[in-house]
């Protein structure tokens, strides 16, 4: 078998494995689900009561796709901790004494997250349409604008490798994930309209990809941006930024995680 | 024959220079060789580099000098034809808890590119050899310590390997588990499968090894059959267990007049044994003349001479006792 193919045949069997997981500890899957549904919740009925929104629009239509965005890359981070859980309790070792491919694991890992991740997206669409949210384009726009937010969160997923890998514990993992994930989502468009953000926050949350990505599944789910929206190049050709983003993240990190997972492994 | 495990010079540091935290070398020059076909055992007190040698030979470690060879194939320069031929189970059991047993079995002959079916054919084979085909479709959080344990030396058997690798295998095991385990082992061997196993248990090593390396702090120190290195430690052994412990030091000089080696004392159990020629002779006059001194005995007898006694007289350490506490070799000056 040439080393490709059985870098996807092995992932597919480890994917596969990792999914019986979500399916069995349905836990993992409530606790990722728990948070941007209150989110979605709060957001709505507290905070959107203060933010101002044109006549035809609601403030729900806005905020669902950042939550989207915020939610499949808290649902990338599965990635990284579940490498970690591997690494400590010594799976990766049986992993590593098998003939399969050096990246096997990570391609097993990330595919059996992005698949999550739709599940976890279903989910959202529903809670977004039971509180108003709507997609007013055509069904292909749509499934292009849920394209571009998984294949963001599967570049991300090769982020948390490196990260999991690295750091080989799941509870760091979750508390670093945490600090750092938090703020990248909200200096961001994801929850309020950038204009009013001081000058400086302002520029990064514009030319921050979870802008671009929020920015452009509003677009393809035909949401309103509100505030006029903004003129920064990113959110102007947001889909393809997101795009750039998303084959850089890959390029860069999965040979990085995957020379980890060779090394951290062989300490 | 020819050797199915080859090894030089195996050295191996953890820890950096310069990093704090100390450098430990793991393994110190260590050289094997274990011809088709046969066990070789790897006995060793605590952190002596057991585990660090079959990491190596795995190809889990990259070691920093040394060379070795696995079933024809160079373990460095192409690990992955190595893992095609071996089999690993590893000190502690890396099984998937979410997995049942089964489910376990079956993703590792997946993983050696065996075909479904035949991965679920194996995998209830297995399951059945190592009696666990009752819990076979539960997931392994619900195993007991001992069920995780077979399953993962089960994992090792799945591509039928010409060579296994086994960390104390038996470690955790109940005694009947442990005796199939053995059995199980020497029925593989008689088929022409080699063996390299470490153990904590010198009775484990007596029985399967037919070489056996004692490793201590990454240096091998001696080897042999069992029965080579029993002789290498001297005949039989006199030992005395005598009723008052006031009578100890007396009891210790009377043998050490006629010892060929040290004398061990075990205060709390009142036990004196030393290396004797000459068994039963020597043992009635030291009954004579401790008669004729009034010290009593509760036990009397002469043994030959066990792997705990090779053990003891060659590390100066019980196989309990780690590696780095006690002083080296203090038992072996008396
Ligand atoms: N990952 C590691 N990092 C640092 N030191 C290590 C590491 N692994 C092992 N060591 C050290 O290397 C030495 C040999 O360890 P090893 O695990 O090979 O011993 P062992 O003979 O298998 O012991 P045991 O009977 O306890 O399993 C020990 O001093 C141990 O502390
Ligand atoms: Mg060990």
């Amino acid at each position: 078998m040439s080393a490709w193919r059985s870098a996807l045949g092995d992932g597919a069997t480890i994917a596969q494995r990792n999914l019986i997981k979500v399916r069995r500890v349905p836990d993992l899957l409530v606790g990722t689900l728990i948070s941007p549904i209150m989110f979605i919740l709060l957001f709505v009925y507290v905070f959107g009561s203060a933010i101002p929104v044109p006549a035809g629009t609601s403030y729900a239509e806005f905020l669902v796709p950042g939550i989207f965005a915020q939610t499949v890359i808290f649902g990338a981070t599965v990635t990284g901790s579940g490498l970690a859980d591997d690494m400590q309790k010594g799976i990766i070792d049986r992993f590593r004494s098998l003939p399969i491919a050096p990246s096997a694991v990570l391609v097993g890992r990330t595919t059996s997250d992005v698949l999550t991740n739709v599940l976890v997206v279903l989910i959202m669409v529903v809670t977004g349409l039971v509180v108003g949210w709507r997609i007013t384009t055509s069904p292909l726009e749509a499934l292009a604008g849920f394209a571009l937010l998984l294949l963001f969160a599967y570049a991300c997923s090769w982020v948390m490798a490196l990260v999991g890998l690295l750091v080989r514990s799941p509870e760091v993992f979750n508390n670093v994930s945490f600090i750092v994930i938090f703020p990248i989502t909200f200096i961001a468009n994801t929850f309020v309209p950038t204009q009013g953000f001081p000058t400086v926050l302002r520029v990064i949350a514009d030319w921050n990809p979870v802008s671009a990505v929020t920015q452009a599944s509003r677009d393809l789910f035909g949401n309103p941006s509100l505030a006029g929206g903004s003129d920064a190049w990113p959110l102007q050709h947001a889909a393809l930024y997101t795009l750039i983003w998303s084959v850089v993240l890959v390029a860069v990190f999965l040979p990085l995680a995957t020379r980890q997972f060779k090394r951290s492994a062989a300490r | 024959m020819a050797d199915a495990v080859r090894a030089r010079g195996l050295v191996k540091t953890y820890g950096r220079a310069g990093r704090g935290g100390g450098v430990t070398t793991a393994l110190d020059g260590v050289d094997l060789d274990v011809p088709e076909g046969t066990v070789l055992g790897l006995l060793g007190p605590n952190g002596a580099g057991k585990t660090t040698t079959v990491r190596i030979l795995t190809t889990l470690l990259v070691p920093d000098a040394g060379e070795a060879e696995v079933a024809g194939v160079d373990v460095l320069r192409d690990p992955q034809e190595v893992r095609r031929r071996i089999g690993v189970s590893g000190q502690y059991a890396a099984v998937d808890e979410y997995l049942t047993g089964f489910e376990n079995l079956r993703m590792v002959g997946k993983l050696y590119h065996q075909g479904s079916r035949r991965a679920s054919e194996r995998a209830r084979e297995l399951l059945e050899l190592f009696s666990l085909s009752d819990a076979a479709d539960r997931p392994v959080k619900g195993y007991s310590g001992g069920m995780r344990r077979r399953l993962d030396l089960a994992g090792a058997l799945v591509n039928d390997p010409p060579v296994l690798f086994l960390d104390e295998p038996t470690t955790g095991l109940d005694p009947r588990s442990r005796a199939d385990m053995w059995e199980l082992l020497q029925g593989m061997v008689r088929g022409g499968t080699t063996v390299v196993l470490t153990t904590q248990y010198l009775e484990e090593a007596d029985l399967l090894a037919d070489d056996i390396i004692v490793i201590d702090h990454g240096r091998a120190i001696a080897r042999g059959t069992s029965d080579q290195l029993k002789a290498q430690v001297g005949g039989e052994r006199v030992e005395l267990v005598v009723d008052d412990a006031t009578h100890l030091d007396e009891v210790r000089s009377l043998l050490a007049g006629v010892a060929v080696g040290a004398v061990e004392v075990e205060p709390h159990t009142r036990r004196l044994t030393a290396p004797v020629e000459g068994g039963a002779a020597v043992l009635v006059r030291l009954l004579a003349q401790l008669e004729e001194r009034g010290v009593h005995l509760s036990d009397a007898g002469t043994r030959r001479p066990t792997m705990d006694d090779v053990f003891l007289t060659l590390t100066g350490k019980r196989t309990d006792e780690p590696s780095g506490t006690s002083d080296q070799k203090s038992g072996v000056t008396a």
